[in-house]
């Protein structure tokens, strides 16, 4: 049996293995990744992210609790940051999911970012469709909400969640115009903690004052949970569940959405190959090299220098 | 653009020992090492072990135990990915151990077993010298 096979049939080893060739950029996964195409978009892709500490893992825990209760199947990708010092990563998420690692309905992969050169949005992707390709009815995207690869990959889900906790007071006009934007729902957890009332009121006015924008769209619900005590779990799943239909119910909306998906999955993938084909070229060539010296010795401008060695290169394409 | 794989390792606790400042230690001084290191908590049945580290594809698999029941779990580690069909997964052990089980689970499977004092450079150090990165 082939690779591709063998992940559609829900080979365990085989689609652990096969995310780790995705991660490592081995050119055989790319293959496999055709062939396990038609398989995918059957699943259901939830993005949840936040700061570190907001409860991202335990909520995911306690979805995992209630999905598989319905007889739903979950794929889970915890994503954490390397450490831009040794290239290494502490992979922590799977502590509070632990208790899943046994049912056979549940894969939990935990990935590391892997820095600026790492592709990471273009790995999730990947994973989240040999997830999607095993059979799994629901993917969850866990990553920490803080730079623009995580935001890039929570917006390749359906349904995107922010997860937030009470004492943030004034940041969230802060963090306003990233992270916030993109969220379909927003959790306060921890809402037992003092000042939730708070940090669920300066969502409402932030929501409120976009109100243009959520004109005859989706307008993203504003939940409070305490996730660790199982509590706003399911009003979460419920909400998931009407932006999911929300999502489907007008094929028009559908479509262009899949299209707006398909478009931007598309634009990226050969963004990641030019930058990583050519880039590479121009880099290790040595007129770069010739250019940098230049450059430091103040006799070349680096808007000049780049101008050249761009067009120079789109002149001679690549190798 | 850079295809050296890289190494990953779980480190896990299992049994009913709570001590897990050593896992702890070990785990920061792996990421300084450059690897992934899968962090599964404590209280772990060999089997959730054996679980995690198929579903994630490390190369390792690095045991801490403190209370004693070492003779049952880590072998019983080693059995469970031979049935899995995953016994290329390296295992290696840490904590107290009575001088005269260490052979014994050398014998039993654990590739290598460290205890109280070991420098962390030479934890690594054999790590880099014993665990490659799956190559196919």
């Amino acid at each position: 049996m082939g690779i591709a096979e063998r992940v559609t049939s829900g080979d365990i080893r085989a689609v652990a293995r096969l995310i780790r060739d995705i991660d490592d950029k081995v050119p055989g996964a790319r293959e496999v990744l055709k062939d396990l195409y038609p398989s995918t978009g059957r699943a259901y892709v939830v993005g949840i992210t936040g700061a570190p500490g907001v409860g991202k893992s335990t909520l995911v825990d306690q979805m995992l609790t209630h999905l598989r209760k319905a007889g739903k199947t979950v794929g889970v990708l915890a994503v954490d940051p390397t450490s831009p010092f040794s290239g290494g990563a502490i992979l922590g998420d799977r502590v509070r999911m632990q208790r899943h690692s046994m049912d056979e309905g549940v894969f939990i992969r935990s990935m590391a970012t892997r820095g600026y050169f790492g592709g990471l949005t273009q790995s999730t992707r990947s994973a989240i469709d040999v997830l999607d390709a095993m059979g799994k009815d629901y993917v969850i995207v866990e990553t920490v909400g803080v730079g623009q690869d995580e935001i890039d990959i929570v917006q390749s889900a359906h349904t995107t969640l922010i997860v937030l906790v009470p004492g943030m007071g004034d940041d969230i006009q802060a963090l306003k115009a990233g992270i916030l934007e993109v969220g379909d729902i927003f959790v306060v957890n921890k809402a037992d903690r003092e000042g939730a009332d708070r940090t669920v009121n300066d969502l409402r006015l932030m929501v409120e004052m976009d109100e243009k924008r959520y004109k005859n769209a989706w307008k993203p619900p504003i939940l409070t949970a305490q996730a660790v005590f199982d509590k706003g779990v399911q009003e979460i799943l419920d909400e998931i569940e009407k932006h999911r239909t929300y999502l489907t119910s007008s094929p028009e909306r559908g479509s262009t959405l899949q299209y707006e998906k398909v478009k931007h999955d598309l634009t990226e993938m050969i963004r990641d190959q030019i930058i990583n084909k050519v880039l590479a070229d121009i880099v290790n060539s040595g007129e770069f090299e010739e250019a940098l010296q230049s450059i430091m010795k103040r006799e070349l401008d680096p808007y000049t220098a780049c101008d050249t060695i761009v067009l120079q290169k789109l002149k001679s394409g690549t190798k | 653009m850079d295809q050296k794989r890289k190494i990953r390792v779980l480190v896990a606790k299992p049994g009913l020992d709570g001590h897990d400042r050593g896992a702890r230690i070990i785990a920061r001084t792996y990421r300084d090492a450059g690897f992934e290191v899968v962090y599964s908590g404590l209280h772990q049945t060999p089997e959730e072990v054996v679980q995690a580290a198929i579903q994630e594809d490390v190369d390792m698999i690095g045991l801490s135990s403190l209370a004693g029941a070492h003779m049952y779990l880590f072998p019983r580690v080693v059995e469970l990915l031979k049935e899995k069909g995953a016994d290329d997964i390296v295992v290696c052990g840490g904590g107290i151990f009575p001088e005269e089980d260490i052979p014994k689970l050398k014998e039993a499977g654990i590739k290598e077993i460290f205890t109280p004092g070991t420098p962390l450079r030479e934890v690594v150090k054999w790590v880099e010298e014993n665990v490659k990165p799956r190559s196919s």
